[in-house]
């Protein structure tokens, strides 16, 4: 038994330590905002916040996460919008949407540690964030407008 | 009823009585029992005024029957609807619908016929008009070739009008006023005094009157929803997490399948070792399916890892295994025997080739995998009594006709639930999720089935783009293009994916000369001609289909005679340019880069100008070669669909369109290695990503004669008018894809 923070929550799993954590969530708990593309980190649609980190969870193993505090997309805004989430309905970013929960934790986590970044910036920041449909030109505006709206309150 | 509205009235009439809770929609289902699409509690009565909109004592539901892929069209389709209802576009459920013949989409038919777009002859119109109703009289429900809005225009807002006038007709009834005294706003009724009654409201009563036929569409102008900035119906849920994939759902006893099927497609399985994945946390059991297996779990993940595990005997295929062999085949179809049609041939091609100064060029394209970012899923029941799917398909009634072949059951005992889809690119045109997933839950009935593809899974099943080439011929002198052959080959792209469906098609591919055919440049001496690679891998429609490869072709040539010539590029496709909206559509995208002819400082400027599925788009490309290689600066697209429906996703769908092109042109190749491919997750093919995104500025033009759809067009002159612009900025010519192995990208 392995016993973790899932947005704020603790949540015990009994499956093998082997386990990617983006398993655990979909298919023992439910949360399906992270999403299963590539299983090798080349896409970062898995991506969550561990420990505040942006991590890609299908390469997080869970026997490696006891304790950990781990935060989905379904937890970002806390019971509201997060700027980043607002920001991408605003600039009407997504096409299929399938990247995009991940696309907005990694943009979340940019905005955390960076709270102006440049397009270089963004560049490189969401480089492994892979979307099919070619959101990408949205993405950077919707980033930048995150950060304004950030650097607001 | 507006002139020139082709659907079938029998669409309109069926649906007036007041119906039992659980309805459906459609004539060929109206009695039986579904969840979906209405509401879950809503009760009876609803007036199911007609195929696409129900309105219940609860809710509005409208149905939007094209499947939505990341493309936006359950959005346009409820705009369409909700602009001639009088509901705001927040208002309505909306749903995907069951498969129906009353969905058949009349859109396609342009695509049926041997008619330039821009032919508005008589005999190609009573063409387009027999194709329609030959759709129609099929009841073919299917979505793809840019045909949405084509279809829904007219459809859906009169669909929208017939259900407003029929609920207005319900309430000068009940209150005695005359319906010209009546208005409408927000899903309700205003009387002349001011009384307000919701469209709810009235729902037994419109249910129990015949619907209002005779309605009239509102002029452009007049329109409240269409046109504007709009906010998609799926944005909100695809930002927080909300949405329902395929692969997000569950039900109560669900098990897990991951599948093994032989990486040599059609080829069956010789045999197999399942002890080690047996032996494996997690797993109950390994099923056979058609030419592999699956292994059933507990979770996904011990599901696909147990599947890696089973040792499997595959049998060997009927294409050649290895790529060079299929270049092999492909350079030897150039050869009368393989010729399909001369497509044009205007002037004296012969002649004017026999001379001096002939520029011949060879251009190559490779298959290229679909591979959208949600893997292939299908969650399926089967009992004794029926059979349930949920997928996100584009061909509804082929998946409810495939389940109940497989499972024994009559099609109407077969419940199909369409999904939003996490990208498609023609992927969801196919069956390889469908087959084994019902093959399964037929096998384990009672009991719930998700069919899971690992990526790599879902590379090795794909059937890629075509493999293309061409052989091309051209003289240009001082000023002028004086000839141009185009010989093209492909794999038969029709002949694969139809015969996979069970309609074999006879004849020349229809989409082999895409992108070359319509050209609408006056070259007085030019020939057209494709031919046949056949006994090569499987193909299907990937993005633009024949046009992403044709487009290349043409584009890359057409500027090397333009060059040849000592011509300007954009100015001399502006005055070879023959129909006029083509022609703006050039122009437009010249003023939009501030065209003025070669930059310098190693940056470079092509364009490229390709019509397909009715819509002429202009690109303007900029590079700049730095130290690194080269850097995608900016991309200008012109492009003419008539009205734009919904500005803020057009524009998002073309700046999706040019980097699916570009990402695929500049990075990705499938080949084949002992008849698989060798390519099975996205380091190997990763299209774009956000570091080479250029900014992209989107114009939609409206001089076309016909409404058109923004899906594929983009795709096909992105490729070229990078090729060119590379060609600008180093003097390097490139001519096969992926142009990666011959010029590096920053």
């Amino acid at each position: 038994m392995i016993e973790l923070s899932v947005n704020g929550e603790t949540r015990q799993v009994d499956v093998e330590p082997d386990m990617p954590l983006l398993w655990v969530l979909r298919d023992e708990l439910g949360i399906t905002g992270p999403k299963y593309g590539c299983g090798v980190a080349q896409c970062g649609a898995c991506t969550v916040h561990v420990d505040g980190m942006a991590v890609r969870a299908c390469q997080a193993r869970i026997g490696d996460l006891a304790g950990a505090e781990v935060l989905t997309i379904e937890g970002l805004g806390a019971g509201t919008l997060h700027a980043v989430q607002q920001a991408w309905i605003d600039h009407q970013v997504p096409q299929c949407g399938y990247c995009q929960t991940g696309q907005i934790m990694q943009a979340a986590a940019l905005l955390d540690m960076n709270p102006a970044p440049t397009d270089e910036d963004i560049n490189k920041t969401m480089a492994g964030n892979l979307c099919r449909c070619g959101t990408y030109v949205r993405i950077r505006e919707a980033i930048h407008a995150a950060a304004a709206k950030m650097a607001e309150n | 009823m507006k002139d020139g509205m082709t659907f079938s009235r029998r669409a309109f009439l069926f649906g007036s009585a007041a119906v039992a809770g659980g309805v459906a929609f459609g004539p060929a289902v109206f009695a039986q029992d579904m969840a979906p699409p209405l509401p879950q509690g809503a009760a009876p009565p609803a007036a199911t005024i007609n195929p696409w909109v129900v309105i219940g004592p609860e809710r509005i539901t409208v149905v939007t029957p094209h499947a939505d892929v990341g493309q936006g069209v359950a959005s346009v389709q409820a705009a369409l609807i909700a602009e001639e209802l009088d509901i705001d576009l927040d208002q309505p459920d909306v749903s995907f619908g069951p498969p129906d013949p009353a969905y058949a989409n009349t859109g396609l038919a342009g695509e049926f016929v041997p008619f330039e777009a821009y032919d508005l002859s008589p005999e190609a119109e009573a063409a387009r008009k027999q194709a329609a109703d030959w759709i129609a009289s099929q009841g073919m429900q299917m979505t793809g070739g840019s045909s949405t809005v084509p279809d829904s225009y007219d459809k859906l807002r009169l669909a929208g009008a017939v259900a407003r006038e029929t609920v207005k007709a319900a309430a000068a009834k009940r209150s005695g006023m005359a319906v010209a005294d009546l208005t409408t706003e927000a899903g309700q009724v205003v009387l002349p005094d001011g009384t307000r009654i919701p469209y709810t409201e009235l729902a037994a009563e419109a249910a129990a009157i015949p619907p209002v036929e005779n309605v009239a569409l509102r002029d452009p102008s007049e329109w409240r929803i269409l046109g504007k900035p709009m906010q998609r119906v799926d944005v909100e849920a695809k930002a927080t997490g909300a949405m329902k994939f395929g692969l997000d759902l569950t039900l109560d006893g669900m098990v897990y399948a991951a599948l093994r099927v032989n990486p040599y497609k059609g080829a069956g399985l010789n045999g197999y070792d399942a002890a080690e994945a047996l032996a494996m946390p997690g797993v109950s059991s390994v099923v056979e399916v058609t030419n592999g297996i699956a292994v059933i779990a507990s979770n996904s993940w011990y599901a696909m890892r147990a599947a890696e595990a089973v040792k499997c005997d595959w049998a060997q295929g009927d294409y050649p295994p290895d790529q060079s062999e299929h270049w092999a085949v492909m350079e030897a179809s150039f050869a009368d025997e393989h010729r399909e049609k001369i497509w044009r041939d205007e002037g004296d091609v012969d002649t004017a080739l026999a001379g001096d100064g002939v520029i011949e060029a060879e251009y190559r394209a490779p298959y290229l995998a679909h591979q959208p970012l949600e893997p292939l899923s299908a969650l399926v029941l089967v009992t004794d009594e029926g059979a349930e799917i949920w997928v996100g398909h584009q061909i509804p009634n082929a998946v409810q006709g495939m389940v109940a072949q497989i499972t024994g059951h009559p099609v109407e005992k077969v419940v199909f639930h369409n999904l939003y889809s996490g990208g498609s690119f023609g992927h969801r045109l196919e069956f390889e999720n469908i087959r084994p997933a019902a093959e399964v839950a037929n096998k384990m009935r009672g009991t719930p089935v998700k069919l899971i593809f690992s990526r790599e899974e879902d590379f090795l099943q794909d059937f890629p783009r075509q493999l293309s080439m061409a052989r091309l011929r051209g003289v240009a002198r001082e000023g002028t293009i004086e000839a141009a052959e185009f010989l093209i080959s492909s794999t038969p792209v029709m002949a694969s994916q139809m015969g996979r469906l069970g309609m074999p098609v006879e004849g020349p591919d229809a989409q082999t000369p895409m992108g070359v055919r319509p050209m609408s440049y006056g070259i007085p001496n030019l020939r057209v001609s494709t031919y046949a690679a056949t006994g090569l891998s499987p193909v299907s429609s990937w993005r633009s289909v024949g046009a992403s490869t044709g487009g290349f072709f043409s584009e890359s040539f057409i500027d090397e005679l333009i060059h040849a010539a000592g011509l300007d590029p954009l100015q001399a496709r502006i005055d070879m340019c023959k129909i006029d909206y083509h022609r703006k559509v050039i122009e437009a995208a010249g003023e939009m880069c501030g065209w003025q002819g070669p930059l310098g400082d190693g940056k470079g400027r092509g364009v490229a100008f390709v019509e397909s599925f009715g819509v002429p788009v202009c690109e303007v490309v900029e590079v700049t070669a730095t130290e690194n290689g080269i850097r995608l600066d900016n991309v200008w697209v012109a492009a003419d669909v008539g009205p734009v429906l919904d500005p803020v996703n057009f524009q998002n769908l073309v700046q999706g369109g040019v980097v699916w092109a570009l990402g695929h042109a500049m990075n990705c190749e499938l080949t084949y290695a002992g008849g698989q491919v060798q390519q099975t997750n996205y380091q190997a093919h990763e299209g774009m990503r956000i570091h080479q995104c250029p900014a992209i500025e989107v114009r939609g033009l409206a001089n076309g004669p016909k409404i058109r759809g923004i899906g594929e067009p983009p795709v096909p002159p992105a490729a070229p008018a990078l090729a060119n612009a590379i060609f600008a900025a180093t003097g390097q010519r490139i001519r096969e894809m992926p142009f990666n192995r011959f010029i590096d990208f920053v």
